[in-house]
């Protein structure tokens, strides 16, 4: 009911104030994003840009594995296809140095757009470069972490209980550390439930984009993972590679060992979907990007599912997933796609972003007294995003990413070497990276 | 391949074999069509049967994956859903169903006809380069021939990747890149090579005297060859025209790197058709199937060719 | 055989027909100037511009970073990366299995096609339908295929062998994934070695069978003395055509596993892709590119030099 007020506000408040509808009648513009449930979801939302301002919008969306690819190549190519772009947080660098992207300064101080009215720590993440300097090349569009949804129908079984609380000594709740988290993995493989074989979590371990990445910086991040120095940027040894980030790394291999499904070697969001929509998992690592979705699921929706926030290890931290809006450099359509971001950044617009699906990261959302009871994520995503942690967003990043995607990978699923192996190569790798771009 | 039927008694295989070899050779045809039949059917499965274990064979069949390959959907809350007026169509309803809302069509629709534009258009424009080479390697004394006809095959040999590095500089700088041009000229240039040989091979096969006569008849030379040759090579440019529309049609490497939306065509886009989960295989197949049936076509079409044209006109019986 | 008579022999051109020269000279070149033109824009100038790259340290994705040369570093660090040595070693062994088993398979059906029972034309017809299709598009349904329980595959091999179907994983297993592509690839492939083989099977004249037939020669023995040596001149063609296919191959790899689990399916162009289109380093992939375009045109002119001194004797 309260979701149905909201949109209708939105709703009318865009109606009222058509600010933007002077100019462009009939011109079409592109959004290019990912290909995932809140990009249709913001599809649904454009409706009311166009009704508004009488601005066509077309939409190109790339599943995940293919994104970084085809839209990398797409600006590296100067092409016009996109006008405005949701790129991902990694990408910031790149497009700022090579000016991929609109620089955004001007155009919010003109039109009265403030960075302070969005969670500072997505600010920081989507939307500067060079990092944390008062330089804008996108608004924060859709805030993101890693998170993990469990099936609360199982966790709340009494016979389950009372076998776990005897086996563990404690109860069968939500995971606070990754020792738990295992635990708690282990006690659900291959274990009957329903007459079907169950297994312990779903987990990140795809090879060609990011996944294994995205997976393992989860554990990595609570065990304290820096990647260089603080005091001399760059100086990776003994950072990326140091014996609590092995540490980390040997433990999700083991993860990963002990209690995925059959076949989980090249799983990244829509397997970890796949395979808990299906009953096949007690839990899910995935973005809190699909937790709409999953909590509306016919299936495994409602009641039975539940959320949780990465758990701690050493210390609390969760991969920062995510994208900033940008206008793309390249385009013809420059003050449309202005003209859209100026729309989408009013309070209201984000009420019913985040109503749809969306994570909208306006504190005018997020800071709402009801927000935490909105939804059942709500406040996990809230504190997720207090301790958000990214990989590099260097211009060079798809570079470091592949690296680290390559020897994770060989390590965890391909068994190739050790863990201390494979984080001395991969400093290697990235030293050489480093040196290739002049900044050691 | 099949009409030779003239064989002698004594290397006649006798009929036992003959029933064994044909049963072998039916067997393996059968196995060789399972996946392809399980593409088709399962185009007509719901997303929850297509991944149900154990495999279903029967099922309801439902144009839910046809659905999913024309739409984009979006789940919204029933309170969303009731205040939208009700559905239209057979896909809208199909989607409310399941709590979706349909949000708009997909790029299915354009790929394909991308995929269309740009084979059809190299496959002409790579036929009638390959027509008036073939003639001309094959009719006239050419400086250097056996090292220009053996230069454009070799360009066949580079690995697509390869190739693309630069392709994508060039037409970066040229504002081609993700443009059915752009498109076009590369297939184009890729499908002369196996036009060029093949044609060749069937215009030595058309005897020279037919011309000379003709030209003796007081025709041009370049009458000749439109009167005389082209008639004669019609089979023979038809072809041709569908092997290169094969290719054209089939192409990934190049597609996937050097188009984005613009121009791209079927073959990136139907392996990243995903549902609300993973890949939404309906819709997949549904695609797959829409995607494979004229190459179906132009297969039984071809049959008696087909030799000839994977072995760029080197085998020609 | 004619490809690869022109390819190794540089014969003198056909005997000259008398022509009225210079117009016909003129409608020559008229006639062939557009192709060579159009194959030097798409493909000789792009090659050149490649060679260059090669020596530099370009990134298409940094425009503004300046032109450096580098000298053969490019090359030295590829030759020597153990990780390009590693692609190149999985794609020589797809190479080879693929032909071993697509040779064998393909020329026993050419050989049972050949009996001609009743129907058989249709049904190669049937057989041929896998090699006209899409690479990539059924290469992305055979992912579907290969699922661990959901996936068909797996489950007609736990419907004969009694394994559960979840208990093996053809795309993720350290082991079995190499396999899986040459699976598909026998799948796609083999009806294409088929049938050149059958060509090579019915170019051998019945008389010879007959004189065999004569001389109380074994059907065994004919088999080795008479059909195998006859047809292996359309069998090595076969194999040259498929060995260049496969040494490329990029679209069916890339969709069934990316070159994962780790890089045990890693071709080169997987690599070449990564490195180009992902890393960026444009210079390095260049000169990557030049390499793997050398050995696939070395091997296959040594190839068809002793294709050509088989067929002579």
């Amino acid at each position: 009911m309260k979701t149905l007020t909201i949109a209708a506000g939105a709703l009318a408040t865009s109606l009222v104030c058509g600010a933007g509808a002077a100019h462009a009648q009939g011109k079409t513009i592109t959004l290019c994003w990912a290909a995932w449930d809140p990009a249709n979801a913001l599809v649904e939302l454009s409706k009311d840009f166009t009704a508004k301002a009488g601005v066509n919008m077309k939409f190109e969306f790339v599943p995940w594995p293919n994104f970084a690819d085809r839209m990398l190549n797409e600006l590296n190519s100067k092409g016009k296809l996109c006008d405005l772009i949701i790129g991902d947080s990694q990408w910031i660098g790149g497009s700022a140095e090579n000016k991929h992207y609109v620089k955004l300064n001007d155009f919010f101080a003109k039109e009265g757009i403030k960075m302070d009215d969005f969670l500072p720590a997505t600010v920081y993440a989507y939307s500067t470069w060079p990092k944390g300097s008062p330089n804008y090349y996108a608004l924060p569009a859709m805030g993101d972490a890693l998170g993990w949804t469990y099936r609360k129908d199982w966790f709340s079984r009494p016979e389950l209980q009372a076998e776990f609380k005897q086996k563990y000594n404690r109860d069968l709740a939500p995971p606070k550390t990754w020792t738990e988290l295992k635990q708690v993995a282990e006690f659900f493989q291959n274990r009957q439930i329903d007459g079907k074989t169950v297994y312990g979590a779903a987990i990140f371990t795809e090879r060609g984009s990011e996944g294994i990445t995205m997976g393992a910086t989860a554990a990595l991040y609570a065990w304290g993972l820096q990647y260089d120095d603080p005091k001399k940027p760059y100086a990776m040894a003994g950072f990326t590679n140091s014996k609590d980030a092995v540490e980390a790394l040997e433990f999700y291999k083991s993860l990963y060992k002990c209690c995925t499904p059959p076949g989980y070697t090249n799983a990244y969001m829509q397997e970890g979907l796949d395979a808990f929509k299906s009953g096949q998992v007690a839990m899910q690592m995935n973005w809190f990007a699909f937790f709409p979705g999953l909590s509306k699921d016919e299936k495994v929706g409602g009641d039975k599912i539940g959320f949780f926030v990465n758990p701690a290890q050493k210390v609390e931290a969760s991969t920062l997933g995510g994208q900033g809006i940008s206008v793309v450099s390249y385009s013809p359509n420059q003050a449309e796609a202005l003209a859209y971001i100026k729309w989408f950044a009013q309070p209201d617009v984000q009420k019913k972003w985040w109503s749809l699906g969306g994570y909208a990261v306006h504190k005018a959302v997020v800071e709402d007294p009801n927000f935490t009871k909105s939804a059942p994520f709500a406040a996990d995503f809230l504190k997720a995003m207090g301790g958000v942690k990214d990989f590099w967003q260097e211009p060079a990043y798809a570079q470091l990413l592949l690296d680290m995607q390559k020897r994770v990978h060989d390590y965890v699923v391909a068994d190739k070497g050790t863990a201390k192996e494979a984080l001395d190569l991969l400093v290697k790798d990235w030293q050489k990276t480093f040196t290739e771009e002049g900044k050691i | 391949m099949s009409d030779n039927v003239t064989a002698h008694s004594v290397v006649e295989p006798s009929s036992l074999t003959k029933r064994i070899a044909g049963i072998l050779v039916v067997l393996y045809a059968i196995i060789t069509m399972v996946p392809l039949g399980w593409i088709v059917l399962t185009g007509f499965k719901s997303p929850p049967d297509s991944i149900s274990y154990p495999p279903k064979i029967v099922f309801d069949p439902t144009l839910e994956g046809y659905c999913n390959l024309f739409t984009t959907r979006s789940r919204q809350t029933a309170e969303y859903l009731a205040s939208l007026p009700p559905p239209s169509g057979t896909c809208e309803s199909i989607a409310r169903a399941r709590n979706l809302v349909v949000v708009s069509e997909s790029k299915f629709v354009p790929r394909f006809w991308n995929s269309v534009v740009i084979a059809f258009g190299s496959t002409a424009l790579a036929v009638f380069l390959g027509t008036l080479s073939a003639y001309g390697f094959s009719r006239f004394r050419v400086p250097l021939k056996d090292d220009l006809l053996f230069f454009i095959l070799s360009t066949r040999m580079m690995p697509p990747i390869a190739v693309a590095i630069p392709i994508y500089l060039m037409y970066r700088e040229l504002g081609l890149q993700d443009t059915k041009l752009g498109m076009i000229l590369l297939y184009t240039a890729v499908n002369v090579s196996l036009a060029v040989w093949l044609l060749k091979g069937f215009i030595d096969e058309i005897p020279r005297e037919y011309e000379e006569a003709a030209m003796i008849d007081g025709y041009s030379r370049l009458q000749a060859f439109r009167k005389v040759v082209l008639p004669q090579a019609v089979t023979g440019i038809a072809a041709t025209a569908i092997f290169c529309l094969i290719f054209a049609w089939n192409e990934y490497a190049f597609a996937v790197l050097l188009t984005s939306g613009e121009a791209q065509t079927a073959p990136p886009f139907i392996p990243i058709i995903i549902g609300e989960g993973g890949q939404d295989w309906p819709a997949v197949a549904a695609g797959t199937t829409l995607f494979l049936v004229p190459i179906v076509i132009f297969t039984v079409l071809l049959r008696k060719h087909l030799l000839r044209g994977i072995t760029f006109g080197a085998v020609r019986k | 055989m004619r490809f690869a008579e022109k390819v190794a022999t540089v014969t003198p051109a056909a005997p000259a027909r008398r022509v009225r020269s210079l117009s016909d000279r003129t409608i020559a070149w008229l006639f062939i100037a557009p192709t060579i033109v159009l194959l030097l824009a798409i493909n000789v100038f792009p090659l050149i511009w490649t060679v260059r790259l090669s020596f530099t340290n370009y990134r298409a994705n940094r425009m503004n970073v300046p032109l450096r040369d580098v000298g053969l570093q490019h090359y030295n660090d590829i030759l020597t990366s153990p990780d390009v040595w590693a692609a190149m070693q999985v794609t020589a062994r797809f190479v080879i299995a693929t032909i071993l088993i697509q040779t064998v398979l393909g020329f026993a059906l050419a050989w049972l096609v050949d009996k001609k029972f009743r129907g058989h034309g249709l049904w190669t017809t049937v057989i041929l339908l896998p090699m006209m299709l899409s690479p990539a598009v059924v290469g992305n349904f055979w992912t579907f295929l290969y699922q661990p329980q959901i996936g068909l595959f797996n489950y007609v091999v736990s419907f004969f062998t009694g394994i559960p179907p979840s208990s093996f994983q053809m795309l993720g297993d350290l082991t079995l994934s190499p396999w899986a592509i040459v699976l598909v690839d026998t799948w796609m492939w083999t009806p294409y070695v088929m049938l050149i083989c059958l060509a090579g099977l019915r170019s051998i004249p019945d008389y010879i069978y007959e004189a065999a037939e004569v001389d109380r020669a074994s059907k065994w023995r004919q088999f080795w003395t008479i059909t195998l040596p006859m047809a292996a001149p359309f069998i090595m063609l076969a194999v040259l055509f498929r060995a260049i296919e496969n040494f490329k191959m990029f679209d069916m790899v890339n969709l069934l596993t990316g070159g994962g689990p780790g890089s045990t399916t890693e071709v080169a162009s997987i690599t070449l892709k990564r490195e180009a289109f992902e890393k960026w380093r444009t210079g390095y992939s260049s000169a990557f590119a030049i390499i793997l375009f050398v050995t696939v045109f070395g091997l296959a002119n040594i190839y068809v030099k002793a294709l050509n001194r088989l067929k002579q004797r």
